[in-house]
């Protein structure tokens, strides 16, 4: 009654209850479970990882540390290699799956199962064809030559490769159907003109599929690298870090120093990472909420 | 009937140069497990492309639980199959409340919680599971499913309050403003108007909490570690703690595990591909 009272005469501060409308209260409702778990999942393990990682002893530490300097350049290398390479096979590959053909409809069917299926049953069986007694590969290899195969993951930068192919199987199919739906969207009468005029297929991706598909690609690209730092399966189901700790990225030895109980210099790696992901991060934002 | 030209020949021959390598390189790891689960040991291990003796021998140890890594195959089956499905329901509770509320009742500061909730799909999965790891300890929650299960709906939620606000987005106004005329109450909308009209985002999300969680390695393995309470990955996982694992064993559980989520890919493809790749491609 009050309520009603109050409302009538439209005194200068209304209980919030009535300058809300009822969709806009359940709005709040509604929202409220998500900001709970935002709240309680997101703002508080962010902000107490960071205080743990307060202390710059901890970045000495790191400093002196000759694993994170290791994981620090092999996490640049997969980013900054890896990620184009398997950015250029996917944008390759878009154009092929892109033909109009019964046999290629059924391929990409296949193809995609890398992607639907957990990583963890295929990196093990990968990381068994490569074993150097038992592996299938080494067995290929002594039957074509005679000779012993190599010990495929007890190198460091065949191990860092095989693992940056690993992730390539485990995500190029997903990136080849981004791609690809970009390219179906070009207006299909460009090429149709394009080919009455005589042009070459260079001539066609240079001048209509890249202009209309540079965007995405580069969006694709930045996408994958944020993506990729916090890809952990890859290297540590293939190598486990090994042989002797030189195969980290920045995600296992996270990982790593949590496992050796050390948490604040867990955490002071990945803060280390910060400067670099930050400005990808807030760009990605940018360019989704539009 | 015309016969092809020499330069169709052509192109179907440079066509099939690239799709016989790209059919080997995704089928060569994927067909190595499957051999692996029809190969007595000795066999599996002697790198033959085709085993001798082709047997199921190996899923009978595993469903019969007749190996010490083995033996609460079922629990961890079990585990796997209700944290996937608790993950499912929760996200798609929480986010298909949260992009309602933002697409489509404007509710104050929907903006920015979206925006946040873009922030957080691109913090790298790997790094915020430190942090994670701790605070589920602060919460008392470590070992225990909750854990693993509110971990993941923090991570599937983002990616899915964006695709359904997409969605949402594109729903005509005019449908809320007929239903309010009508005297419909905010609920009645949401239940009468809005969720049918969602149903195949809401289908796509689903699908893709349920996969992501079932999938899910690195989490559950920092979260769970009591033998009866973790997942089928981390028990994958824990068969490389031995120094002669039975890899045609681990093979065949990985082949049971991985088939669950490739039969729900295909069932829903469909979905999957509209309504996961609709919001990327925009641009």
């Amino acid at each position: 009654m009050a309520i009603t009272l109050s409302g009538d005469q439209s005194i200068p501060a209304p209980p919030l209850s009535s300058r809300l409308t009822p969709a806009q209260i359940w709005g709040i409702v509604l929202l409220a479970p998500y900001l709970l778990v935002f709240l309680a999942f997101v703002v508080y393990p962010v902000c107490y990882g960071l205080w743990l990682a307060r202390a710059p002893s901890n970045y000495v530490a790191l400093y002196h540390d000759p694993i994170f300097a290791r994981a620090a350049v092999n996490t640049l290398i997969f980013l900054v290699i890896g990620i184009n390479i398997k950015m250029l096979i996917a944008l390759f590959l878009s154009g092929f799956f892109a033909q109009q053909r019964t046999w290629i409809k059924w391929l990409s069917v296949v193809f995609i199962l890398p992607w639907a299926v957990p990583s963890i049953p295929t990196i093990l069986s990968v990381r068994f064809m490569f074993n150097p007694e038992w592996g299938m590969v080494n067995h290929f290899i002594f039957s074509l030559t005679g000779d012993d195969g190599p010990n495929w993951l007890n190198d460091p930068t065949v191990a860092l490769t095989m693992a940056i192919g690993v992730h390539i199987w485990k995500s190029l199919p997903f990136w080849t159907l981004i791609l690809m739906t970009g390219r179906l969207a070009i207006a299909h009468d460009l090429f149709e003109a394009a080919e009455v005029d005589g042009a070459s297929w260079w001539q066609k991706f240079r001048y209509i599929t890249w202009p209309s598909l540079q965007t995405l690609y580069i969006t694709c690209t930045l996408l994958s690298m944020i993506w990729t730092l916090g890809d952990f399966n890859s290297v540590y189901l293939l190598t486990g870090g090994g042989p002797a700790d030189l195969t980290h990225v920045l995600s296992t030895l996270g990982i790593r120093y949590l496992r050796l109980d050390q948490l604040s210099l867990a955490m002071a790696s990945i803060v280390c990472a910060i400067p670099f992901v930050l400005p990808l991060m807030y760009f990605m934002m940018k360019r989704l909420s539009r | 009937m015309k016969l092809p030209s020499l330069r169709d020949v052509a192109t179907e021959a440079r066509l099939l140069l690239i799709g016989i390598p790209v059919l080997l390189w995704t089928m060569i790891p994927i067909y190595h497990m499957f051999l692996f689960a029809i190969s007595p040991k000795e066999d599996a291990f002697s790198g033959k492309l085709w085993p001798d003796h082709p047997t199921l021998h190996n899923f009978e140890i595993v469903f019969k639980q007749q190996h010490y890594f083995l033996r609460d195959f079922y629990v961890q089956f079990w585990n796997s199959l209700v944290i996937a499905a608790a993950v499912g329901v929760l996200t798609l509770v929480i986010a298909t409340a949260a992009a309602f509320s933002i697409s489509r009742l404007r509710v104050p500061g929907g903006r920015i919680v979206m925006n946040l909730a873009l922030f957080t799909y691109f913090i790298p999965a790997a790094f915020l599971a430190v942090p994670m790891y701790r605070t589920m300890g602060n919460y008392g929650l470590l070992n225990n499913h909750w854990s693993l299960i509110l971990a993941m709906v923090t991570i599937a939620s983002p990616y899915a309050i964006w695709v359904l606000k997409q969605a949402s987005d594109k729903l005509p106004v005019e449908l809320d403003e007929a239903a309010v005329m009508d005297g419909a109450t905010t609920l009645q909308i949401f239940r009468l108007v809005y969720l049918p009209l969602m149903m195949p985002s809401l289908v796509a999300i689903g699908t893709y909490a349920v996969l992501l969680a079932w999938n899910e390695y690195l989490y559950a393995f920092l979260l769970l570690s009591n033998d009866r309470e973790i997942t089928l990955p981390v028990a994958l996982g824990n068969f490389l703690a031995a120094d002669d694992s039975p890899w045609e064993l681990l093979m065949t559980t990985g082949f049971i595990y991985a088939l669950p989520p490739a039969a729900i890919y295909y069932a829903f493809r469909r979905y999957m591909v509209g309504g996961l790749t609709a919001g990327a491609v925009k641009s």
